[in-house]
Parts: C-alpha cells; structure tokens; sequence
C-alpha cells in the first residue's frame, strides 16, 4: 500500500489587505459621521432646499412634539448647569453635586422645574423611561402662562420655558435658537412657542428651522 | 497568534543565520474593525441637518401697522395656508367690501412647482433670473460662495421698488410642514421680501367662502354669521 503523503500545508490567508480597507472605512466613518444625538422623542423635519448648515456652537435647540411638549438642549454643558441654577434660584431650589452631574450628561431636558431634584435623583435608564411617558404631565417644559396643577400637586405656575430662554440667553448673549419640530405638527402648537420667543420679554426674532435637505432638483 | 518561525535553539554557541519566516496574523484586527465599523454605522449619522433662517417681524402692534402701508398694492402677494395641504393666494391687498364679494378674488393654488410657484416666478421674473446667473457663475467657479450671497442681496435690495412682497398667513388648521414649504417657495425663487403674518378676519372670511369650513372663522365670526 501507499501512503499517502500528507503535505503540511498552512491555510493562512494574508488579512493585511482586508485590515487596510477595514482601517479606510474606518476612519471614513469616524471623520465623516456626527454621533445621533439622543432625544426623547423621534421627530421626522420637513425638507427644504436650504443648505445651510446647522452651526456647531451657541446653539439651544428647542425641540417641539406634536401635543407641544418641548424638550431644550444645549451644546455648552457649563452654559447649561448655569442655567439650571439661575432657573431654579428663583424657586429657592438647589442641587447637590451628583445631581448637576447627572444634569451635565443629559442630552435634552425636558421636566418642570420642581420635579427636577426628582429626576435628576434616578438611574439613566429611568430618566429614559420617564420621558418616553408622553402621557405624564410632568414631562416637558411648562410653557403655560398660568397654573397648571393635577391631584399630586402643582406642576407649574408660571411659564417655565420663558424663563429657561431668558436665562440662557443672559448667560450667553450669542445664542442661537433652533426650533425642531415634527413635518405633521399643527401650526399653532409651533406658533405658541414662536409668539413666546417673540413676546414682549424675550424679544428674538431669528431662529433657525431645523430641516433636512429635499431631495431632488433644486431649481 | 503572530506567527513567527523560530530557530530552534540548542546548537551552543554559534547561532545559525537560518531564514527568518515572520508573518503576522492579522484576522483579529480585521475582526476588531468590523466591529468598530458597525458600532459607527448604528450609532451615527452621516446627515448633518440643514437649517433655514427666518427672521419673524417685530411683534410690535405699531410698526406692523406702518409696514403694512409701506407694501406697495401691485407687489403684494398674499399666501393662505389652509387644511389638508391646501394653498390660496391672492394678489394686492382687499380694499373695501366689494373685494370680499367677489368670489374670484382668492385663487386656489398648490404647494410645488405647478402651483404656487410659477405664479412667484412670473412676478419675482427680474430678480430671479439674475440669481440664477449668479448661480451659474457660482457653479463654473467664477466666483466664491460670500460674494454669492453679497451679491444676490444686492440684487434683492436693488429690486426692492417693484418685487413683490409676501405674506405668508398660515391658518389654524395648517401643518408645521406647509410653513416650511411656503418659506422654501420663497428660497425658491429668491423672493427678498416676505414676512409671517396672523390672518385678517377678512382672509378667514375669504376661506370660508370658498371651502365652507367654518373653522377657519374666529368665535366672533362664528357668532355674527349664526344670528343672520
């Protein structure tokens, strides 16, 4: 009988090719790509032929749901932690160290100011989970000019949201306001967040409409 | 896991120059890659949103009063944004009851290239041809992107005695997307003038003359049309 001779044969493929291109798209995707920013609500903008793009500083975006809930963030985190407190002062409200840190990591926010201490006190995935309740009212910027109070207690009493805008804007004169709303809101939801902007007290008259581009020709 | 091929020790003293196979495994890098390419494309986007400027007029009750006798008539161009996507405009500004009577004087209109906007077009003709000019010139490189914009400015202000002005008055029971639309058919065809406005109660009636909605109408409105 023959033996059959077994050839020592390495099956070794060279991934040095492979881990080059793996390496380009790598850093293709790193460059190009803006981390998705988390929001506690999933809005759809309508599209626009405008190309300007959004600015990366000064910037406090308001973002508007279809029941007018609104949610601010803020790109600066030491401007956003100043306004807190210049928000909360007024209410003889203060927090503790952890608490601003937990607020500091906050993306948006969105809670009226004396469910804050609250708020701030529970685990990421519960603040998550208290914000995607819609049907809370203690969810969202107060932006009513009275009272506005349930069986567990006052909500608000008075336009929280102007006063988050007035302070954000004495602490940073150059701040830009974005408005971010879904395609299929009614206008007058948009148009009360606007008519507040434009009131006698805060005085802005620019902002920008977040959008994205339309596709298609542009002519 | 690099595989590197070794000489075996254990000839002491002199070490034999053998060839030296070195060859590195590189799978775990492809591996680790892919997976950092993965995390990348989940948790990014590579959209960067756009942003549309508007300025909204001062909301001071006089000023908007002396505004409104500034717009010439023949270059007002008034868009109603109603329900369901709907779009009506009408020219010059409604001088006295008999304006209100004539039912042919608010024109049903669409959002889009069919509708609304050639009607800006033919009226913002000057103005936007020289944009588009400019824009080709943009597009060939004759000229940068801030000498662009100085320049079709320049052209809106230079226009400013017969372009039309528009008011653009969203009604109730429009949607935050025909805003857009509407502010885009300016952007469109270079319109430098246009402003957000409440509706009169004469554009409610205006509407609800044509649609038989009575929605559009204020409580007053309401009110006056149930006791006749």
């Amino acid at each position: 009988m023959a033996k059959v001779k077994v050839k020592k044969q390495s099956t070794f493929i060279d991934m040095t090719a492979m881990s080059d291109v793996t390496v380009l798209l790598l850093t293709f995707f790193m460059t190009t790509s803006t981390f998705l920013a988390k929001e506690p609500i999933q809005v759809t903008t309508p599209a626009s032929v405008s190309e300007i793009k959004i600015p990366e500083t000064n910037l406090l975006t308001v973002l508007v749901d279809k029941e007018g809930k609104v949610f601010l963030s803020m790109d600066n985190a030491e401007q956003k932690v100043a306004t807190l407190k210049a928000v909360s002062e007024p209410y003889g409200i203060t927090y503790t160290a952890k608490q601003i840190e937990s607020f500091r990591k906050l993306q948006s926010f969105g809670v009226p100011v004396r469910y804050m201490q609250a708020f701030l006190d529970l685990p990421v995935e519960k603040q998550d989970k208290e914000l995607q309740n819609l049907e809370n009212k203690r969810v969202g910027v107060p932006a009513e000019d009275e009272k506005v109070e349930d069986g567990r207690g006052i909500i608000s009493s008075d336009n929280e949201f102007k006063r988050w805008i007035a302070a954000a804007l004495e602490i940073n004169r150059d701040l830009k306001i974005a408005i971010k709303s879904d395609k299929t809101t009614n206008y007058p939801v948009v148009k009360k967040i606007i008519d507040i902007l434009r009131g006698d007290e805060l005085r802005q008259n620019r902002y920008l409409l977040i959008t994205t581009l339309r596709e298609g020709s542009n002519n | 896991m690099a595989e590197v091929q070794q000489n075996e020790k254990g000839e002491g003293g002199k070490t034999k120059q053998k060839k030296q196979h070195l060859r590195v495994d590189f799978t775990p890098m492809v591996d680790m890659n892919m997976l950092l390419i993965t995390f990348f494309m989940f948790c990014t986007t590579l959209l960067k949103p756009q942003t549309m400027n508007i300025n909204m007029p001062m909301k001071d009750e006089n000023l908007t009063e002396e505004e409104k006798t500034k717009i010439k008539e023949s270059g007002a161009v008034t868009l109603l944004l109603g329900a369901n996507d709907e779009l009506y405009y009408y020219l010059g500004i409604p001088k006295d009851q008999s304006t209100y009577a004539d039912s042919t004087y608010l024109i049903t209109s669409s959002y889009g290239a069919g509708g609304i906007r050639s009607v800006l077009l033919e009226k913002n003709k000057g103005t936007y041809e020289k944009i588009q000019e400019l824009k080709a010139q943009l597009k060939e490189g004759l000229i940068v992107d801030s000498v662009f914009r100085t320049k079709s400015k320049e052209i809106q202000e230079g226009a400013k005695d017969y372009a039309p002005t528009v008011m653009i008055k969203p009604t109730e029971l429009s949607t935050y997307k025909n805003m857009v639309d509407a502010l885009d058919e300016m952007l469109i065809t270079n319109i430098g003038a246009y402003a957000i406005i409440d509706l009169t109660p004469g554009d409610r009636f205006f509407l609800y003359q044509r649609t038989g909605n009575k929605e559009y109408l204020t409580d007053e409105q309401r009110v006056e049309l149930e006791q006749k």
